[in-house]
């Protein structure tokens, strides 16, 4: 397990480079998106229309944050559950898309897509949303804006800590390690 | 009969809420550390180590410790002496969660048609449970509830035999099938009996309960500590990396039930375990 910091957008290269448990600093643009945004993008990519940003090598951070207060670059921010999101991430990879920063575990179809399209998933910590803004140096809204909460952010982060949980190998982080505590038959 | 006015009402309400996303209650960060002492997971204790940091941020910087600063559940405990003058009793309290969304900068994570799914931009309407209580003094109480957790929580009804067992087979399913996806360490509130709609909200009171303090009655009591045992030892862990601490507490309530019935609930409460009260 290792300690890299990667700069996005990410290569095939830096994607196959990284394995489950790998802790990762991430310098450089990140794009936050959700469920109501995933949801457009979806029946953008199914029309074969242009996404209102980029996202090719990109990553993702599932997220909504709060409102800055006066002075502030971003309000709390932190990941929210990506398994809604499942049923849009294999898509999303095909598309283009390198990684994705979440919470907790995801389907099967997710970690396939991650084989066949050479992305990773990355887990940063939920609920840690004081600390993780402070990684935050710039954001602005860049598409969706009548989402609010939900509008698709451009940040620019700074050793923004997150862990490999699924890479383009197959394994799966959470698998390894929860195995290693489970003392329950069930 | 003493008077008490809905601005009054109204702003406690905006200020509760304000306090709450800013201050995490000092019974879950006293459980981080407990837990901390605990953990065997090296992943487990960093990830605690994090969260005890963050708590700590928050409250200095007077801002919202986790982004979702949830669906504001509002419990008024309303002494039937009491007259609420100025205007309506429910009203005050929406207009508390909007006036403390608004100048707390907490998130609206609301939507006012659950399938038009338009953000209603105030985080109204709140979720309120009124009960009316001897006395002239109105005790409220508010839980902004997250999100993650809460989708994650679920209900059943079991047969009457299945007892105690069939109980703690569907908490432990219900915690091992939400994993990592509801923030652990988790605050677990176990609702057992009423009825349908009963034992829903007795699971969500159970969650009012300070952790560390348990059910008055012996067998409930136990119920609670062996729930939390097996919990445990799902291995499931802070975030759902590992670890022997995926509960901070599990609480219990109960109400009598129908002779052909059996309902449980199961309410999962993520690690921002977030409450405040205070009394007019």
């Amino acid at each position: 397990m290792a300690k890299v910091c990667l700069q996005t957008p990410f290569t095939n290269e830096d994607v196959l480079k990284l394995r489950a448990g790998d802790e990762v600093f991430l310098n450089g643009i990140i794009y936050v998106a959700r469920d109501a945004a995933h949801k457009r993008f979806l029946h953008l990519l199914s029309k074969n229309q242009p996404l209102p940003v980029d996202l090719k090598n990109q990553i993702i951070f599932y997220a909504g944050p709060t409102p800055p207060k006066p002075g502030q670059v971003i309000g709390s921010i932190a990941p929210t559950t990506a398994s809604r999101m499942d049923p849009y991430t294999p898509a999303m990879f095909e598309y283009g898309v390198k990684g994705v920063i979440g919470k907790g575990p995801r389907s099967q179809m997710v970690k396939d897509a991650c084989k066949e399209h050479q992305a990773v998933c990355f887990s940063a910590i939920g609920g840690l949303s004081a600390l993780l803004s402070n990684k935050i140096q710039g954001a602005e809204v860049v598409a969706y804006e009548d989402l609010g909460p939900e509008a698709v952010r451009k940040l620019t982060v700074k050793d923004f800590p997150v862990m490999v949980v699924y890479d383009a190998y197959g394994n799966d982080l959470y698998e390894q390690e929860i195995a290693k505590y489970r003392t329950i038959q069930r | 009969m003493r008077d008490i006015s809905v601005e009054k009402i109204r702003d406690a309400v905006a200020v509760l809420c304000r306090e709450a996303c800013y201050y995490l209650p000092e019974d879950i960060v006293q459980g981080f550390h407990k837990a901390l002492e605990t953990e065997q997971s090296p992943l487990g204790k960093s990830i605690l180590e994090q969260l005890i940091e963050n708590a700590q941020l928050a409250a200095k910087e007077a801002r919202p410790c986790c982004h979702d600063t949830g669906i504001a559940v509002v419990y008024a405990e309303v002494g039937q002496d009491v007259h609420i003058v100025g205007g309506d009793f429910e009203t005050a309290i929406h207009e508390g969660v909007r006036k403390g969304y608004k100048e707390g900068y907490l998130r609206n994570s609301v939507v006012g048609d659950p399938l038009l799914r338009i953000n209603t931009n105030d985080n109204t309407p709140g979720v309120i449970h009124t009960k009316i209580v001897p006395g002239d003094r109105i005790k409220l109480t508010v839980l902004p509830k997250g999100g993650g957790s809460e989708n994650m929580s679920a209900m059943k009804f079991l047969l009457p035999g299945e007892g105690v067992e069939g109980v703690k087979k569907f908490v432990l399913d219900t915690i091992d099938a939400a994993g990592g996806r509801a923030c652990p360490p988790l605050v677990v509130g176990v609702g057992i009996g009423g009825t349908f709609d009963k034992v829903t909200e007795i699971a969500k009171e159970a969650l009012l309960r300070e952790i560390g303090v348990h059910h008055h009655e012996p067998h409930i009591a136990l119920l609670e500590k062996e729930l939390l045992e097996d919990i445990n030892k799902l291995g499931i862990g802070p975030q759902g990396l590992g670890g022997i601490n995926t509960a901070l507490w599990v609480a219990v309530e109960t109400y009598g039930c129908h002779i052909t019935a059996l309902p449980v609930a199961v309410n999962i409460q993520c690690h921002a375990a977030r409450k405040k009260s205070c009394v007019l």
